[in-house]
């Protein structure tokens, strides 16, 4: 990101020098590789399907998926793609994708993290109750403290793991039934929590979170920025690397991939600027979308774009390999963990503005389950190294989907916990056959 | 600090001047000596009294029956086990080395036969791995891949579609090449490489043994460690030949011919041996 900002005025010399030189090497070693650079479409396109092969398969299953399922649950219940339900719905997959997007990156290192659930249950009861009554913190510092909390108990789990090389699904298996008292604990102590439910004030902006949305004409205002700064960013990057020899991807390739964002932009503007209120008007994006959309590009960056997020990708494929090349394997695999619970955290604090309350009932164990197939339905594999952010917006939404789906049709608890569990599975089963056939291939 | 991996200007300094004859040797003395080294495991002695010289710009092979002692060998000059007894002499000066990170820092660079490449990076990541480059914390890609590209066009490595393809998706002849990549990226001084060919099919075999002639021109001392006897021949400029634990011969490949180095690896000595290139008793 940073990359494309600065002026182009200074840009082009490096750019030309680099390109230039590159020539002058090539001309004396007699050696040009065009088979380096992806020139064609039809090139990228064969690229991308040995990457599905190999195991890696990108979004379009997923999305094929997500309207199979928008088309079924729309057949049965003619409610389910009404403004009103899709905010709903929209809503619901944002607290989804933070839960997937922390237990990716367990994943990503092949480790698992179980207490995901009950860590975002004790950052969302300190934050409560230092907002509540009475106590009445003003919203940054108590959320800061809540989230600073939920990384503290990462360290200490991410410590236990690596120093006394315990197997993460143990130690977490531990924290997911101490988190759950430690809640209880919480709530007993404090004078404010009635029949172990804190609740969240509504004049608090931890409420507004979920509960408050942008003026339409400001939701249109951020799409048109974010999209006009996405394709200028992505397109001069393409260039870029192109005038200076680097693969890089065909001006086609992103300029679809703009165009796909903005129409999916387009979509959910228009959906959440239709009024959907009952008796006062109730339109606009909820301030929870760009929040999580913002968690996920900044997860993204830390994982393509520094050093941290490589080793973690070195680590979950190879810690032997990573070890030699004299990567401190401990301090990234504890750090893995801290980052995970701290977006557990963030997740916690979705949770409660979106119930308005934290409860000791808080289902933590749903949600890491729910947490565990949005990162694999997204796409991440169970078996370390193969991973993005942006799965976590896929899976999260497919969840949310079926979620809302059955509950819109009236189905049990029980029947819903059966469905999510069977797509799960289902899941899971797909990363395995395909990762299998991976390796075969190689 | 040494340089590995810094970012290299406009030219390519290090293997200009390494073309030549590298900084420290006078007169063709070796890069790396070893004198009576030995090494035991409780009642096993894994190596005794062995000697070995490297010179640079040479690929020197380790020949030797199974359990002669070519990895305790190779383990040892990498610093992953101390000697018992016995000298290391590096440009001149002894030496002891204590852990892989202190005969990494002398620019002694080990490829194992598992090759500690990460199947879901691609070969600049791999390259890159643990030396990163980065402006203000942001990895600088651009600047990685030229020199990646640079380095792997140097060695003549054009096989490969991409750069910027998984590892995975290569055959392990690429794979190896990849990790000689790595090791010359390092700017190591000596590449020691255990079985680089033991996996590999006839034309991979070629090319691997090609890129090793290629680095050593660069003036890298090699060491290789070969079961192959074809290999050695094809490569190797120098042998030096282990049997239960002690050198028993040692000298350029052509004094000798496949059917002494049989003699020399399985009995300790040879009768058809020519002129003298025995080592120590004979
Ligand atoms: N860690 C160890 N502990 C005890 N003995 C060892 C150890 N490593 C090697 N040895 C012994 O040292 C001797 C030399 O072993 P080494 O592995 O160097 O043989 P090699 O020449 O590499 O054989 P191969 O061709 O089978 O790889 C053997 O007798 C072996 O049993
Ligand atoms: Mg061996």
């Amino acid at each position: 990101m940073a990359r494309a900002e600065p002026p182009p005025a200074e840009e082009p010399k490096a750019a030309a020098e680099e390109a230039s030189e590159l020539a002058a090497m090539a001309a004396t070693t007699g050696v040009t590789s065009p088979e380096l650079l992806v020139d064609s479409l039809g090139e990228y396109l064969r690229a991308w399907w040995t990457r599905i092969r190999a195991g890696e398969s990108g979004a379009l299953p997923v999305l094929g998926g997500l309207v199979l399922i928008v088309v079924i649950f729309q057949v049965q219940q003619s409610a389910f793609l009404s403004a009103k339900n899709l905010v709903n719905l929209f809503i619901l997959a944002a607290l989804f994708v933070l839960f997937g997007l922390s237990e990716i990156f367990a994943l990503l290192l092949s480790e698992i993290d179980l207490s995901i659930g009950y860590v975002a249950g004790v950052g969302a009861f300190i934050i409560a109750e230092l907002i509540a009554p009475p106590n009445n913190w003003p919203w940054l510092p108590a959320v800061i403290l809540g989230l600073l909390a939920t990384a503290f108990l990462g360290l200490l789990q991410g410590l236990l793991i690596t120093r006394f090389r315990l197997p993460s699904f143990v130690v977490t298996l531990g924290g997911y039934l101490f988190f759950q008292g430690l809640i209880i604990y919480l709530a007993d102590i404090d004078s404010g929590a009635v029949g172990g439910v804190v609740r969240v004030p509504s004049t608090s902006v931890v409420f507004d979170l979920v509960n408050d949305n942008m003026s339409p004409l400001v939701g249109w205002i951020a799409l048109v920025v974010v999209v006009a700064l996405f394709a200028a960013v992505s397109l001069s990057r393409a260039a870029r690397r192109r005038s200076q020899g680097l693969s890089a991807p065909p001006i086609s390739i992103v300029v679809l991939t703009v165009a796909a964002s903005a129409v999916a932009g387009v979509v959910l503007v228009v959906v959440c600027n239709v009024n959907r209120g009952v008796l006062v008007p109730l339109n606009g994006v909820p301030w929870v979308i760009p929040f999580v959309l913002l968690v996920v590009l900044a997860a993204s960056f830390m994982l393509n774009r520094t050093r941290l997020g490589r080793y973690i990708y070195a680590i979950g494929a190879n810690p032997e390999a990573a070890r030699r090349a004299g990567i401190n394997v401990a301090m990234v695999r504890t750090l893995t963990f801290v980052i995970c619970a701290f977006t557990a955290g963030l997740a916690g604090l979705v949770y409660e503005s979106w119930l308005g309350s934290v409860s000791v009932g808080i289902s933590g164990g749903t949600y890491i389950l729910f947490a565990v197939a949005a990162a694999v339905i997204g796409g991440t594999s169970l078996y370390g190294g193969r991973g993005k952010a942006y799965h976590a917006l896929l899976g999260g939404l497919v969840i949310g989907a079926v979620d809302n789906g059955l509950g819109l049709l009236g189905v049990t608890a029980a029947g819903q916990d059966m469905a999510t569990a069977l797509v799960l599975i289902a899941a899971v089963t797909v990363d395995s056959v395909l990762r299998r056939r991976g390796t075969q291939t190689v | 600090m040494r340089r590995p991996w810094a970012r290299d200007g406009g030219g390519h300094p290090d293997t200009a001047t390494q073309a030549g004859v590298p900084s420290a040797p006078v007169d063709g003395a070796p890069l790396l000596s070893l004198r009576g080294l030995s090494k035991g495991f409780g009642p096993v002695q894994a190596l005794t009294r062995v000697d070995l010289d490297l010179p640079a710009g040479q690929i020197t092979a380790l020949a030797g029956d199974n359990g002669a002692g070519k990895s305790v060998t190779i383990k040892t000059i990498s610093g992953l086990w101390e000697p018992d007894g016995g000298q290391m002499v590096w440009e001149g000066h002894p030496v002891v080395l204590r852990s892989p990170k202190e005969a990494e820092g002398l620019g002694i660079t080990t490829i194992y036969q598992d090759l500690a490449l990460c199947d879901n990076l691609d070969i600049v990541q791999n390259m890159f791995l643990g030396h990163e480059r980065s402006r203000r914390g942001v990895l600088d890609e651009a600047s990685m891949e030229l020199t990646a590209r640079r380095t792997l066009e140097e060695l003549h490595v054009t096989t490969v579609r991409s750069i910027r393809q998984p590892v995975a998706s290569l055959s392990g002849g690429q794979r190896q090449s990849v990790a000689v990549a790595k090791a010359v990226m390092s700017h190591a001084k000596l590449v020691i490489m255990d079985e680089p060919t033991a996996a590999l099919g006839v034309t991979q075999t070629r090319m691997v043994l090609d890129l090793i002639k290629r680095l050593s021109s660069q003036g890298v001392a090699v060491l290789v460690v070969s079961h192959n006897l074809n290999d050695v021949f094809a490569m190797a400029d120098r042998i030096a030949i282990l049997h239960l634990g002690r050198s028993v011969a040692s000298g350029p490949i052509t004094d000798f011919d496949p059917q002494v180095v049989v003699d020399y690896m399985t009995t300790g000595s040879s009768t058809r041996a020519g002129s003298g290139h025995h080592d120590g008793e004979g």
